[in-house]
């Protein structure tokens, strides 16, 4: 039988045709994403009416209206209360920002020596990146040097008081770099801690299981400011008379406790995932539990709950606001402490410092959650079909 | 004593460093090299850090006073700033050797929270603040008015109990932090401004219009504040102490930082006592420091009128006027028992 | 080999197998982690007490019938300065639990609005549904509590210029004042009613199910039972000749006088926890959604089933198994972080006793009172849900 003779069977393929015109333009996008059924119609012109009662006023107030020099409170008040603009304004205060930028990023650091938690910040970065591209070689050296070199080496740096360099004493830290140091060892001593915790979790000895998992719910039942200020006020009566803890290391203390809690939670989940033939397997070949949990369990388990770490690490970085209750001057303390500063006291002002501070920590999470997807998505060996 | 080796063999392995044993509290501050003093975490004219970092005020010159009786040196001080929650924990567990931070001398602090108070080196009284545009003359014009003011204070205790003992109405805004109050305050969250008339001085500078606020002329309560230790050690209860009467005394005697070295050469026995120049005087060394204790005091800090006056006084932006904390002899309370 | 080296060398062998022995090593591990909890424990202890004893303070817990002495600006109790610490402290749990319920409810709510929004078909929806889930879920909640009472606190006018609503409603920087309803004679009826209401919508739609499972009609259950429940204590209240006043609010001299009052420092606290919890319910709503498996709703609509029943019947149901886990711990999040109105001077739990804290100097006890309630509220919360998990758990057959 000879199959050219059939006539039903193609034998040149047709040229692809262009998409229905009702999906191609934009009124056939418009018609399908916006308008597809009658509550949709409804719902989107809603929210259209949303926008337009909105956005100009938000916009105005952010940008158009808003103030972007100045020297003092004058620039940001009207007439009546003193200033110079004009009788009902309403704007952002980006002037006292400006003003206030040094401040917000290093708190009182003496002016002399802020070279120094620069160059920590670049340290910083120039560790950083080459562990956050999953292309560049070397992670495990890089890694020593970010998690064990760099944190002593930014120490000294910035406490200073060696090497000819002045003494800077932790009161006069503050602003953003307090919120990246507490958020910093936070992460760094709870990914371990947490592990150590999740692994006793789910341990065969029950001493070690119940201590864990008391310490644990204990952590997480309770919210992060009565740790912060248990580890504040509390901790010196634990102590000998006459030890002393810089309240800067207490915070940190407070911070870091509370995020391995939530860590061993985080990590937990991932060990129930693993299937317990994995365990066995491994134990048939000999492996040691520490072998086994190192080479085995724990590279599978922690792949499988990245999300779930990178939000606790999101959530750390954004409870490190809460140091500003205890007194301390981390972004939002900082930023607080200017709302009764008569150089720049206006109606303003508090709105506008708050917004500053929510926008760099919105740049921070928001960074941190990008990069997790892109973890997840890069990390992601499972067979796609 | 097998005890305290085990605890600090323990403390030491747990977190990595090592510390004085408990002893008394002048052996460890000279041992140290410096006084750990407890102040407020920033009260214009009373403690507050400069831009650089330097404290400055009338009770930060208190700390100086007693650096200067045990070391002859006032910067041998290190400060602590305490807020109202932590001053008496600080205290109590001995992160500070003695908290000067305008605190109130109450019997229930003298007692059941384990502090000594004797001398007071501020009397001072309960005062309202309020805007000149509400028209009020006095407080029990009150009625009605929503109150600022600090929780966890003597203040806020005497507030209540005025306004009940007036059959006054009123609704409380209570705040935890000083600048949280003040910023309630000026965003007009409350009409009245409740402190120790001191700190009323002392805020209404910060205000934007200061002169657009009065301060009323009741004073509700008495607030003598002064400095507190531990209870439980005497001797250096009385160094604290006496560094404080030492400076009213050398105002008594009209010795400055001035005219102190030709005070040395004066004839007056009590003088030279005071300052450790008569021979066979030991009160210095009985105090367990040098016969100069006094001397270096008046040498570094100044008399009682001095510190006042440079700090709080008339021609500081605070210009609180001596009124109670005159000396005795002008009218005040001021008084210091003999130095003999 | 003499038997002598045989036996030496088995002995050898049990005694290194001990430390080989996994058993002995699991108790020795024991053991040693045991002591060195018991000994730091009791190290804090020792040098807590000594600490305590040697500046002369008091402990236990006798100070909480001593008179508080200080006054607290929103109670739901009957509160004064005479009132006892222990009452001052209950009147913070009271405030915390009604910040809690309140916002559990209203992050619900919008939570689940917003998640279902982010799913939409409808592109500008679903946009602006992700901003609000970015936006909120990534800025720290103390700093979203600012922004609401410094917000409230800066828009509005100062007493004097207050804002005058209908009904006698004022809305200024003190707050929201409003009539006060005072009940008169004969109002005991309007809740019994209610509750009779109540009763008899349960009544009604287990009928309507049992007749529906039976003859497969329909019956608005839904309707009846608003009727029931709204109608009947309307019904109730017009009977006994409508036995309600209002207390309304006058400006004072200083203040509005009379009146209920809500104070900003609630409003503030209440709407930034609702906002930003919800953001994260929104994500929990989405991801259970979503995690139904697509067959089930082609399923039901091959069926024939409309699509509100297949969300409501088919959808809804699988979906809350994979939401409760992680909408217990968001509510948990909500009532921890009511803490936080301490920040802005609410008098919540913690607020009042930190303030119970200094008037006494009692900083153990205090702490520990505290610790204990929000402990008791988290174990309670999460027996609850695990009830409720259970429930609604898949019933295999």
């Amino acid at each position: 039988m000879n199959t050219q003779n059939l006539s039903y069977v193609r034998s040149d393929m047709l040229n692809a045709q262009p998409a229905p015109i009702s999906t191609r333009t934009v009124s056939g996008w418009v018609r399908t994403n916006l308008l597809a059924t009658p509550k949709d119609t409804v719902l989107t012109l809603l929210a259209v009416v949303l926008l337009i009662w909105a956005l100009p006023g938000i916009l105005d107030w952010l940008f158009f209206n808003a103030v972007w020099s100045g020297s003092d409170r004058s620039a940001c008040t009207t007439v009546a209360q003193g200033g110079i603009q004009p009788e009902g304004w309403k704007g952002a205060c980006w002037a006292f920002v400006g003003d206030r930028f040094q401040q917000f990023m290093f708190g009182r650091y003496p002016l002399d020596e802020r070279w120094r938690p620069m160059l920590v910040a670049a340290l910083f970065v120039v560790l950083l990146v080459p562990l956050l591209v999953p292309k560049l070689p070397r992670k495990g050296l890089t890694a020593l040097l970010f998690f064990v070199v760099f944190p002593v080496v930014a120490f000294f740096l910035l406490h200073g008081g060696v090497l000819g360099l002045e003494e800077v004493e932790t009161p006069l830290w503050g602003g953003l770099m307090v919120t990246l140091i507490l958020s910093f060892v936070g992460i760094a001593v709870s990914l371990p801690v947490g592990i150590l915790l999740a692994l006793g979790r789910r341990s065969k000895m029950p001493v070690i299981r119940m201590l864990c998992v008391g310490f644990i719910e204990i952590i997480r039942g309770v919210p992060l400011i009565s740790v912060l200020f248990m580890a504040n006020v509390m901790l010196p009566l634990f102590l000998p008379t006459g030890w002393t803890i810089d309240n800067f290391l207490r915070a940190l203390v407070g911070v870091a406790i509370f995020a391995s809690a939530y860590m061993a939670e985080v990590i937990r989940g991932g060990l129930q995932a693993i299937p317990k033939g994995q365990t066995e397997g491994s134990e048939s070949l000999g492996l040691s539990y520490w072998q086994t949990m190192r080479l085995v369990i724990l590279p599978q388990a922690i792949k499988l709950v990245i999300p779930g770490i990178v939000n606790t690490f999101i959530g750390l970085f954004k409870d490190t606001s809460l140091v500003s209750i205890i007194g301390m001057f981390d972004l939002l303390g900082i930023v607080r402490l200017n709302f009764t500063d008569t150089t720049w006291i206006t109606p303003v002002t508090p709105i506008t410092g708050l917004i500053f501070a929510g926008f760099i920590f919105w740049l921070f999470c928001f960074g941190m959650s990008r990069y997790s997807a892109f973890m997840e998505r890069h990390l992601d060996t499972s067979h796609k079909r | 004593m097998k005890k305290t080796l085990l605890s600090a063999a323990i403390g030491a392995a747990v977190l990595g460093f090592a510390s004085a044993a408990s002893a008394a509290t002048l052996d460890n501050v000279k041992a140290k090299g410096f006084v750990q003093c407890g102040v407020n975490t920033g009260l214009a004219g009373f403690a507050a850090p400069d831009s650089a970092g330097n404290w400055t005020g009338f009770d930060v010159d208190y700390c100086k006073a007693v650096a200067a009786a045990v070391f002859g040196d006032a910067s041998k001080v290190k400060y602590t700033p305490t807020t109202a929650q932590s001053r008496f924990t600080a205290l109590q567990s001995g992160e500070v050797d003695l908290l000067a931070r305008n605190t109130t001398w109450t019997i229930s602090r003298d007692t059941s929270l384990g502090l000594n108070f004797r001398y007071v080196n501020y009397y001072d009284g309960q005062g309202f603040m309020i805007p000149k545009s509400l028209n009020v003359k006095s407080a029990l014009e009150l009625s009605g008015a929503a109150v600022c003011v600090q929780s966890g204070t003597t203040t806020e205790l005497n507030l209540a109990d005025y306004f009940k003992s007036n059959n006054l109405q009123y609704n409380p805004v209570v705040f935890e932090k000083l600048e949280e109050v003040n910023a309630a305050y000026q965003a007009g969250r409350c009409d009245v401004y409740t402190t120790d008339q001191s700190g009323l001085y002392s805020l209404r500078l910060s205000l934007s219009n200061p002169d657009d606020h009065i301060i009323l002329p009741e004073i509700i309560s008495k607030e003598p504040l002064g400095p507190a230790v531990r209870q439980g050690d005497d001797q250096w209860f009385d160094i604290v102490t006496w560094a404080g009467y030492a400076m009213v005394q050398a105002e008594d005697f009209g010795i400055t930082q001035k005219n102190l070295e030709e005070m040395k050469n004066s004839t007056n026995p009590d003088i030279r006592r005071f300052l450790g120049v008569e021979k066979d005087t030991k009160i210095g060394t009985d105090l367990g420091l040098t016969n100069e204790w006094a001397y270096n005091i008046i040498k570094n800090v100044g008399n009682y009128g001095e510190v006042f006056e440079r700090n709080i006084g008339a021609n500081t932006p605070l210009k609180i006027q001596r009124g109670l904390n005159a000396l005795w002899s002008k009218g005040g309370l001021q008084y210091a028992p003999p130095v003999r | 080999m003499t038997d002598h080296a045989v036996i030496a060398s088995t002995e050898a062998r049990t005694l290194r197998s001990y430390a080989y022995d996994p058993k002995f090593r699991g108790i020795f591990y024991q053991v040693l982690t045991l002591l060195i909890v018991l000994v730091v424990g009791w190290w804090i202890f020792d040098n807590t007490t000594e600490n305590l004893a040697r500046s002369g303070t008091a402990s236990g817990y006798g100070f909480l019938r001593g008179r508080a002495g200080f006054d607290i600006g929103q109670s739901l109790i009957a509160y004064t300065s005479d009132s006892t610490y222990g009452r001052a402290i209950v009147v913070g749990f009271l405030n915390t639990m009604l910040v809690a319920i309140l916002g559990i409810f209203t992050a619900t709510v919008v939570g689940f609005i917003i998640g279902l929004g982010r799913l939409s078909r409808n592109w500008l929806i679903a946009k602006l549904c992700t901003l609000y889930v970015e936006i909120f879920r990534n800025i720290p909640v103390l700093l979203i509590i600012f922004f609401w009472y410094k917000g409230v606190l800066d828009s509005l006018p100062q007493v004097r210029d207050s804002i005058a609503l209908p009904f006698n409603i004022f809305l200024n920087n003190r707050g929201l004042a409003f009539p006060n309803p005072i009940w008169g004679e004969g109002a005991w009826l309007i809740p019994v009613a209610f509750l009779v209401g109540v009763v008899a919508t349960i009544v009604v739609a287990r009928w309507a199910r049992q007749r529906q499972a039976a003859t497969g009609k329909q019956f608005h259950t839904i309707w009846t039972g608003t009727g029931l429940i709204i109608g009947l204590p309307i019904l109730a209240f017009l009977i006994m000749g409508a036995p309600l006043t209002f207390d309304s609010p006058i400006a004072g001299r200083f203040n509005m006088t009379g009146g209920a009052r809500i104070l900003p420092e609630f409003v503030a606290l209440y709407v930034a926890l609702s906002l930003y919890t919800a953001s994260f319910i929104a994500e929990v709503i989405r991801a259970g959604i979503r995690g139904v498996a697509k067959g089930q709703s082609e399923a039901a609509f091959a069926l024939g089933l409309q699509p509100s029943h297949t969300t409501r019947l088919v959808v809804v149901p699988q979906a809350m198994r994979i939401i409760i886990p992680p909408l217990t711990s968001q509510y948990l999040n909500l009532t921890k972080n009511s803490s936080l109105g301490v920040a802005i001077g609410f008098p919540e739990l913690f607020s009042t006793t930190s303030t119970t804290l200094n008037q006494t100097g009692q900083a153990v006890e205090a702490i520990s009172i505290m610790l204990t309630v929000y402990l008791a509220i988290s174990i309670a919360t999460s027996i609850f849900m695990n009830w409720f998990n259970a429930k609604m758990a898949l019933v295999e057959r």
